[in-house]
């Protein structure tokens, strides 16, 4: 990237000082806030742990091969991501597209099995209304699923716009920071997997 | 290129009305001045609410205001004070001054700032449609949990006030990442992170708290507007919810975010005092560092808020400690001050007034606030009117006396004109004395044992005097601000033209005309110290030549290119508030206003994704 950026030095509005782009500065920035975001609902959940007055509890109800599934599928989407971009780079644009399309659906092949996830347990009796733990469980992997359903749109736009042919390797940076986002929602899905799913 | 020509200096032909052009501006000056006039009428109305309860309590048994309009006034002077006057009042002076200070001709981000601003807009408004939909909140401005659930606030007071705040956090958070990226990336040729102004680095921390400190109230309310609209349990006692989940989120924001409306105030004042003792600021880098510091700490104290639910002995010492070191580099900075001044070539001008009114009245706020950081201490004062005299001495002794110094410094660039310095100086001493009459007589209101948002109170507990004092005081600010007014009816009309560099000063701001031109610097300077301007006109002591800046070509002017007005930013906030205020009405406007925000989120996103032909190039 650094030596397409010295070209564009000159004429780039978006290259700041530093040699780094605004756009992908201020994704870093954001990335901050949504560290303290997820944070803050994480520790709520982590707070309410094992003080809910009433069932069904965490390890009678939670799926974990399917929620593995979930986490393997989200974390393949990564590598998916990668590929996207190494193919626009190499403005390959018929495997770019590919890939950018098969990171969006593996990220709603995770929102699907969610939207499974949530359906059986409000079958099971653990609605938001039901127990402390209904309400910080959906809550937050709810908000962590929100943004997952916004990288997929974030990504099918992406992909729109590169089947109009709008979308070429000096679109490079606009696809990175999509991935940055998209491995950020990633991360933390690893933090929901370990604290909320595997540790009793 | 030629669609453009509009934005080039002294060719403004295209038929633009000026609503139109104020309303799709994206320049970071006129947005600047969108701030700073919303934010002063928000600070009038907050005022108003003021002087409402200070005639209220005048008198004890009075009969004003109802118990239940007076909680609806405290809760919404808190509000606005803190989310729609200093906080914005300081966003004003980041988007005029932050380009200028660094020798840049925009921010990084053109449309997101004036987003930013809609956004703003939008929140105060939706927050002060309470008043027209006669619920308006009244659960103070921290809005405690569970006071504020739907068991003890049914209607929709509390609604508003909680899809307000949310708003304004989106504007804040989106202002944060923008100056966070101008500052770093867009700073002038030689400007190093040392070499930068007090004022920036002052506000380059307060960007760090905003973005890092605001997520923890949007999750807040997010919670507690879950449990409103959803019913789920987060501070339902009854459930084993804790209420102090909230305390505890609003304060993991609510410490961090005093510091976020005194330190601009601070960077203001690290600018005047230089400029009128002509001399530099006393350990420049020092008061950066504290700075520093103090947002580092600003994260590590906020449970000296909740000394009384009783935490316990070890989280009480933790906190009490961490209070009282955030105490160190707030005394460095007033040291650094004092010592600018000392043997300095003062001139008494009105900022500089207004600065060292800050300095007296922030170490007396600052004082009482160490007080507070001993558990057994704060114990005794906690909801009493010692805590308000406390809070007021920091915010209004400290941020609005700085405030009212960078406006007086700055008015002359912004307008091109220079307020009227008797006016100015009578602005000043009615305000001082009104503020200590009005909030001093409250410390000891407060040790007597008079509560916090009281109504109220009967004839014989001895605290009839001292409220009558403390209400003469308040109508005494608000005649200084009538002068204030009056001063800047005055200037406009008649003022001295300023010039471009009116007070000598040291800064670049002051090397381009007063006001700027859309561009703001026809030749982006090459900067070779932390007062730039200063060196440029006299050299320095080490043998360094005055260096005369090149006067701009014509040819160097005609090629800037600033980017053009969008209609976007004002349509997404539009939309955004149409959504969220959707809450309160219908889940359809719900879903028609995220539609709408949708549509305008693509439109301002992909609005130079590909430029047609001629159109040139834009970020």
């Amino acid at each position: 990237m650094s030596a397409q950026a010295a070209e564009h030095a000159v004429h780039d509005p978006n290259l700041g000082i530093t040699g780094l782009d605004h756009r992908k500065m201020g994704m870093w920035a954001f990335l901050g806030s949504e560290c303290m975001f997820f944070g803050s609902l994480i520790g709520t959940y982590m707070s309410y742990k094992g003080k809910s007055l009433t069932g069904p509890t965490p390890h009678e109800i939670f799926n974990i091969p399917l929620t593995s599934v979930s986490a393997f599928v989200l974390l393949m989407s990564s590598v998916w991501m990668v590929l996207a971009l190494n193919y626009l780079r190499l403005n390959n644009m018929r495997w770019a597209k590919f890939w950018i399309l098969m990171t969006a659906l593996f990220g709603a092949w995770f929102v699907g099995n969610q939207v499974y996830e949530f359906a059986e347990f409000v079958h099971e009796g653990l609605t938001l209304q039901t127990s402390l733990f209904g309400s910080t469980f959906f809550v937050l992997t709810g908000f962590h699923g929100a943004h997952v359903t916004g990288g997929v749109i974030w990504l099918l736009s992406l992909w729109a716009l590169a089947l109009m042919g709008k979308l070429g390797p000096e679109d490079y940076l606009k696809v990175e920071i999509a991935g940055l986002y998209w491995h950020f929602v990633d991360i933390v899905w690893i933090a929901i997997f370990t604290l909320v799913y595997l540790i009793p | 290129m030629a669609t453009h020509a509009a934005f080039m200096p002294g060719a403004v032909t295209e038929k633009q009305s000026v609503l139109v052009s104020w309303l799709t501006t994206v320049d970071h000056k006129r947005i600047g001045i969108l701030y700073g006039t919303s934010a002063f009428t928000f600070f009038l109305i907050g005022g108003i609410e003021a002087l409402i309860m200070r005639l209220q309590l005048a008198v004890p048994d009075n009969t004003v205001v109802s118990a239940q309009l007076f909680n609806e006034l405290f809760t919404m002077h808190g509000t606005t004070m803190v989310f729609l006057a200093i906080m914005p009042m300081s966003a004003a002076f980041f988007n005029y001054m932050i380009p200028l200070m660094i020798g840049a001709r925009d921010v990084a981000f053109p449309r997101l700032n004036a987003l930013s601003y809609w956004i703003f807009l939008a929140g105060g408004l939706l927050l002060h449609a309470s008043f027209v939909f006669g619920s308006v909140p009244d659960g103070g401005w921290f809005g405690y949990a569970n006071l504020t659930t739907k068991q003890f606030s049914p209607g929709h007071s509390i609604d508003f006030w909680i899809l307000g705040l949310q708003i304004l956090g989106i504007s804040s958070m989106l202002a944060g990442f923008n100056f966070i990226v101008t500052i770093i990336n867009m700073r002038a040729p030689g400007m190093t992170l040392m070499r930068m102004p007090l004022f920036i680095w002052m506000s380059f921390v307060v960007q760090f708290l905003v973005v890092l400190a605001f997520p923890a109230i949007t999750v807040g309310l997010i919670l507690l507007m879950f449990d409103r609209f959803f019913g789920t349990l987060f501070y339902a006692p009854a459930a084993g919810g804790d209420p102090l989940l909230w305390q505890h989120l609003f304060w993991i924001f609510g410490h961090p975010e005093v510091y976020i409306l005194i330190l601009p105030a601070m960077g203001i004042v690290s600018e005047v005092l230089p400029t009128f003792a002509r001399k530099p600021l006393f350990g420049a880098p020092v008061v950066i560092y504290s700075g520093i510091m103090i947002g580092f700490f600003g994260f590590g104290v906020w449970s000296h808020h909740m000394f009384s639910v009783g935490m316990g002995p070890v989280a009480d010492s933790a906190f009490s400690i961490a209070t009282m070191l955030i105490a160190v580099p707030t005394g460095v900075k007033i040291l650094n001050w004092i010592a600018t001044l000392w043997g300095g070539s003062i001139r008494f001008t009105s900022a500089l007034y207004f600065a060292l009114g800050f300095i007296a009245m922030f170490t007396m706020g600052g004082l009482s606030g160490v007080m507070h950081a001993s558990p057994p201490v704060d114990l005794q004062q906690t909801d009493t009117y010692f805590v308000v005299a406390h809070f007021h001495y920091v915010l209004f002794g400290g941020s609005i006396f700085g405030l009212a110094a960078g406006a007086y410094y700055w008015w002359p660039k912004i307008t091109g004109r220079v307020l009227d310095e008797r006016l100015g100086k009578l602005h000043f001493w009615l305000m001082l004395i009104g503020f200590n009459v009005t909030f001093f007589p409250q410390h000891y209101l407060g040790l007597i044992g008079m509560p916090r948002r009281i109504y109220t109170y009967a004839p014989d507990l001895g605290w009839n005097f001292w409220n009558l004092v403390s209400s003469i005081g308040a109508f005494t600010i608000a005649l200084s601000f009538l002068v204030f007014i009056v001063n800047v009816v005055k200037t406009m009309r008649a003022g001295a033209p300023a010039g471009p560099d009116p007070w000598d000063g040291r800064t670049l701001e002051w090397s381009i005309p007063s006001p700027p031109p859309v561009y703001n610097f026809a030749v982006v300077p090459a900067v070779q110290d932390r007062d730039d301007f200063w060196l440029q006109k006299y050299g320095d002591e080490h043998g360094g030549k005055p260096r005369k800046a090149p006067a701009p070509r014509p040819e160097d002017i005609a090629a800037i290119h600033m980017p053009p007005p969008s209609y976007w930013p004002i349509l997404l906030a539009g939309g955004l508030l149409f959504m969220l205020a959707g809450a309160l009405v219908s889940i359809y406007q719900v879903i028609l206003g995220g539609l709408l925000t949708l549509f305008c989120m693509y439109r301002f996103a992909l609005e130079y994704h590909r430029p047609r032909a001629g159109g040139g190039h834009h970020g």
